[in-house]
C-alpha cells in the first residue's frame, strides 16, 4: 500500500507569496481509495492539484506533501510523474504536431530503465485496449495531442492517458466538466476499472452525479483554501441539496 | 548508410581527411591538429596558386581561380543587409587547404568523453566514429563508394568528386560550372570559387532515373569534409537523381569557415532534390550558395536542414527558366543559444506556368536567432506562375529572436501568389503539461520542436528523419541546464 500524504501545505502563486490561495490542508489519500473534494469556484482545488504536481506557477509556503514516506518537493515535475503522480487536467494543454501515440510511447518509454527497449507491438496492443475500453475512435492515435479536440475529447484523452500510464495516485480536475452522460458513464468506468489496491484517487468535481457513477470513500468540502468538512459519499448529496451557503453558515456558527 | 556499419577498417591510408580532423555537435571542442603540408593560412594568389598545382589543374581552372580570388576581394562584406558578425571573420587567420597524405596523430583514448558520448547517442558505427573524432586517418568508404559508383555507371552516371571530374570529364563540367552562380554572385561564392576543393560532381544521362539515393558514402569521403567544397549535378533531359549530404554527424572541425558551392542542372522534364542535414559546431560560420536551374517541365527540390552554427546563411534557390519548371524549398533551422540561422530561399519564376513552392520552419531556443528571408520574383511578361510561401517560426523562451523578410515582387496579373506566416511559442504550460507525463523538460522540448517540424520530416528518407530527431534531441538535451 502507497500513501499520499498532504500536510498544512500553504500554496501561493510564486508571484504573489504573500497571498495564499491554499491556506492550510491536510488530507492523507491511501492506495486503494477514492476521496472527492467539492468547493465553490475560485477556493483552490486546482492550485491544489497542480502544486502537488509541481507546477512553476506555485509555491510552496510551508507544509509539505509527501508520497510513500518521502517528500516531493524538491523532485521536478517529471520525477513526481515518474514516482507514480498524475494529474488528469481541468485545461489539457495542445501539442501540435506530436501524436497522441508518440507522447504516449515517450512518456511509456520515460518510465523505462535505460537500455531497456520499449516493445512497440506490446505498446500498441495496449494502448488500442485502452482505447476500446474508453471508447476512443483508433484514428485518434494520430492525432495531435489535444488539438482541435472537444472538450469531452479531451477529457476522455485525459483518462486514456492514465490508463496507459498507471500511476499509483490520480489527482482528477473536474474530468467530468464537458462530458455528455454517454461519456460520463465512460469516463466512470474506466475509472472504476482501474480502481484497486494499486491506485489512489482524488476526485475534483462539482457535480454530484459523477459520484453515482465513481462511489468515492470520503468526501472534502473545501472552502477558502481549506477542507472544512469531511464525511462519506452523503456529503455530496447533502451539499447538493443545501449549497455552499449551508457551509458558510456552519463555519460562520463555530 | 547502414552498410557503412559492415566495411572492414583499413589501416591503409590512400587519401586522408584534409580537414584534419574532427569536429563536433554539441560545445566547441577543439583540436591542436599538425599539418606538415598545407597551403598555410592565409589567402593570396600564392594560396590559390598553391592548391591548384597540388590539384594538377588545368590551366583555365587555375585562371578562373585567379579572377575568383580578385573578385572576392573586390566585393565588399555583404553587412548592409546581412549580420554584422561576418565583420569577426578573419580571413588571414584560415587554412584554405589541407594537403592529403597526413596521418592524424591522435588516439581514442584522447578524445574527449562528451564527443565520444555524442557519437554513441547518434548511433554512429563504431568504425566511423574513429574516423570522425581523427583518431582513424580514413575510414575504408572507397569499397562501399566504388560499389555504388560501379551501379550508376553501369547507366552511364558519372558520379565522382569534383577533381576527380575536373581531371576526367572537362568537357562537361566546364560547359555547366560556375554557369548557375556566377563567381561573381555574392562574396562567398566567389572565395569558393577562388580555394574550392572537394564535393561531387554528378551527370545523370537522359532518361535515366537513379533508382537509390547518391550519398551514403561520400558522408565520410575525406574530400567533403573540405571547407570549400564545390558540387555541381547535372539532370540530362528526363533524368531523375536524388542526392544526399550528409552531414549529419557531428563535425568536429577545426576550422572555423565553411563556404561551399553547389550548382545544379535540371534539363528537360528532368527531376532533382538534394537533401542536406547539417549540423555543425558552434564556432563556425556557414556560409553556403546554393541554387539550381530548372528547365522545361523539370523540377527541383531542395531540402535543407540546419542545425548548429555560429552563423549560416544559406537561401537555396530556382531558376525556373522553362516553361512548367517546378521548383521546392523545405528549410529547418534551429538557432541555439549563440547561433544564428540566417536562411530561407529564392525562387526566380523566368517561363510561364511555373510553380514554386517554400516551406520555411524556424525554431529559436534561448538567446538563438532565426532570420527567414526570402525572395520570390515574378516578372510582368510572364503569365500563370504560382508561388505558395509558408514560413513559420517557433520560440522556445522568451529570449529568442525571430525576423522574416518576404521580398515578393510579383508584376502581372495572371500569377498566384500565397503568402503565409505564423510565430507560435512553446509555453510553458505545454512544458508542464509534458513534464507531468514523466518526461523531461529536454525531452518535452524536444517533443515540442519536433512535433512544430513533424509534416516535414515525413517528407525525409527514413535515416535522415531519424538522425534529425536525434540531433534535436542533443540540441534540447544541451539547452537546459
Ligand atoms: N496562475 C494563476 N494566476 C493568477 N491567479 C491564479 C492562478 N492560479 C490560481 N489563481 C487564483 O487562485 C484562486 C484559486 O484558483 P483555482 O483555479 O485553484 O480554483 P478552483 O477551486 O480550481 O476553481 P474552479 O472550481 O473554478 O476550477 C482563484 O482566485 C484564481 O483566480
Ligand atoms: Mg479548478
Amino acid at each position: 500500500m502507497s500513501s499520499l500524504e498532504i500536510r498544512d501545505l500553504v500554496v501561493a502563486l510564486t508571484a504573489t507569496p504573500d497571498k495564499p490561495i491554499v491556506k492550510g490542508l491536510n488530507l492523507t489519500i491511501k492506495t486503494g481509495e477514492v476521496h472527492a473534494i467539492m468547493g465553490p469556484n475560485g477556493t483552490g482545488k486546482s492550485t491544489l492539484s497542480k502544486a502537488i504536481a509541481g507546477h512553476p506557477d506555485y509555491q510552496i509556503i510551508s507544509g509539505d506533501v509527501i508520497l510513500d514516506g518521502k517528500s516531493i518537493l524538491e523532485m521536478e515535475p517529471d520525477e513526481r510523474a515518474r514516482a507514480g503522480l498524475f494529474l488528469a487536467f481541468q485545461y489539457p494543454s495542445e501539442i501540435p504536431g506530436v501524436s497522441i501515440a508518440n507522447f504516449l510511447r515517450a512518456a511509456v518509454q520515460a518510465r523505462m530503465a535505460e537500455g531497456e527497449e520499449l516493445d512497440a507491438t506490446g505498446y500498441y496492443k495496449k494502448l488500442y485496449g485502452k482505447m476500446d475500453m474508453l471508447k476512443i475512435d483508433r484514428k485518434f492515435t494520430s492525432r495531435s495531442v489535444n488539438e482541435g479536440f472537444s472538450g469531452g475529447e479531451k477529457k476522455r484523452c485525459e483518462i486514456l492517458q492514465m490508463a496507459m500510464l498507471e500511476p499509483s495516485f490520480s489527482l482528477m480536475d473536474e474530468t467530468d466538466s464537458g462530458l455528455d452522460i454517454d461519456a460520463l458513464k465512460i469516463v466512470a468506468e474506466g475509472v472504476n476499472a482501474m480502481r484497486g489496491d494499486k491506485l489512489g484517487v482524488l476526485l475534483i468535481t462539482h457535480y454530484q452525479r459523477l459520484l453515482d457513477y465513481i462511489v468515492p470513500d470520503f468526501v472534502h468540502v473545501m472552502y477558502d483554501g481549506r477542507i472544512v468538512k469531511s464525511g462519506d459519499k452523503s456529503l455530496a448529496l447533502e451539499l447538493e441539496a443545501k449549497g455552499y451557503d449551508w457551509v458558510k453558515t456552519e463555519l460562520a456558527a463555530v | 548508410m547502414s552498410d557503412t556499419t559492415t566495411l572492414p577498417p583499413t589501416d591503409e591510408t590512400t587519401d586522408v581527411n584534409p580537414v584534419g580532423g574532427i569536429d563536433q555537435a554539441v560545445g566547441d571542442f577543439q583540436y591542436k591538429v599538425d599539418y606538415e603540408f598545407d597551403a598555410g593560412t592565409g589567402l593570396s594568389e600564392e594560396t590559390v596558386r598553391y592548391i591548384s598545382s597540388v590539384k594538377k589543374e588545368a590551366p583555365w581552372i587555375l585562371e578562373f581561380r585567379l579572377k575568383a580570388l580578385k573578385t572576392f576581394l573586390d566585393k565588399p562584406m555583404p553587412t548592409h543587409w546581412a549580420t554584422t558578425d561576418l565583420n569577426n571573420i578573419d580571413f588571414s587567420k584560415i587554412r584554405y587547404y589541407l594537403s592529403q597524405g597526413q596521418k592524424p596523430k591522435r588516439t581514442w583514448d584522447e578524445v574527449p568523453d562528451d564527443i565520444k558520448k555524442t557519437f554513441e547517442r547518434l548511433g554512429i558505427p563504431e568504425q566511423e566514429r574513429k574516423f570522425l573524432a581523427g583518431v582513424e586517418a580514413q575510414f575504408d568508404s572507397e569499397a562501399a563508394y566504388s560499389n555504388i559508383k560501379d551501379i550508376v555507371s553501369k547507366q552511364g552516371v558519372i558520379f565522382c568528386n569534383s577533381t576527380e571530374a575536373l581531371r576526367e570529364h572537362p568537357e562537361i563540367f566546364k560547359k555547366f560550372f560556375g554557369k548557375v552562380i556566377p563567381t561573381g554572385d555574392n562574396k562567398f561564392s566567389a572565395l569558393n570559387s577562388a580555394v574550392f576543393s572537394g564535393g561531387s560532381f554528378i551527370y545523370v544521362p537522359p532518361g535515366v532515373k537513379v533508382a537509390q539515393p547518391l550519398q551514403a558514402y561520400f558522408r565520410i569521403n575525406a574530400e567533403n569534409f573540405g571547407q570549400f567544397e564545390r558540387t555541381l549535378i547535372i539532370a540530362d533531359e528526363g533524368s531523375e537523381v536524388v542526392y544526399m549530404e550528409g552531414c549529419t554527424a557531428p563535425k568536429f572541425s577545426t576550422s572555423t569557415l565553411h563556404s561551399a558551392v553547389v550548382e545544379l542542372v535540371a534539363l528537360k522534364g528532368a527531376k532533382i532534390q538534394y537533401i542536406t542535414v547539417q549540423n555543425w559546431a558552434n564556432n563556425v560560420f556557414n556560409l553556403v550558395t546554393k541554387r539550381g536551374v530548372a528547365h522545361e517541365d523539370a523540377e527541383i527540390k531542395w531540402i535543407d536542414c540546419n542545425i548548429g552554427s555560429r552563423l549560416t546563411m544559406k537561401y537555396p534557390g530556382v531558376v525556373l527558366k522553362g516553361k512548367r519548371a517546378r521548383g521546392e524549398v523545405i528549410s529547418i533551422a534551429l538557432a541555439n543559444d549563440g547561433q544564428h540561422q540566417d536562411t530561407g530561399a529564392k525562387m526566380i519564376h523566368a517561363a510561364d506556368d511555373t510553380t514554386s513552392v517554400i516551406v520555411a520552419k524556424s525554431i529559436s531556443v534561448g538567446q538563438g536567432r532565426s532570420t527567414y528571408r526570402g525572395q520570390v520574383h515574378i516578372p510582368k511578361h510572364l503569365k500563370g506562375c504560382k508561388n505558395n510561401t509558408e514560413c513559420d517560426a517557433l520560440l522556445i523562451n522568451s529570449n529568442s529572436r525571430t525576423d522574416t523578410y518576404p521580398a515578393i515582387t510579383v508584376r502581372g496579373d495572371t500569377h498566384s501568389v500565397q503568402h503565409e506566416a505564423s510565430v507560435s511559442k512553446v509555453n510553458e504550460e505545454q512544458i508542464f503539461y509534458m513534464q507531468q507525463r514523466g518526461l523531461t523538460e529536454a525531452q518535452a522540448m524536444s517533443l515540442a520542436v519536433n512535433g512544430f517540424v513533424n509534416d516535414l520530416v515525413r517528407q525525409f528518407p527514413m535515416e535522415y528523419s531519424v538522425e534529425l530527431k536525434r540531433l534535436i534531441d542533443l540540441e534540447m538535451e544541451g539547452s537546459v541546464g
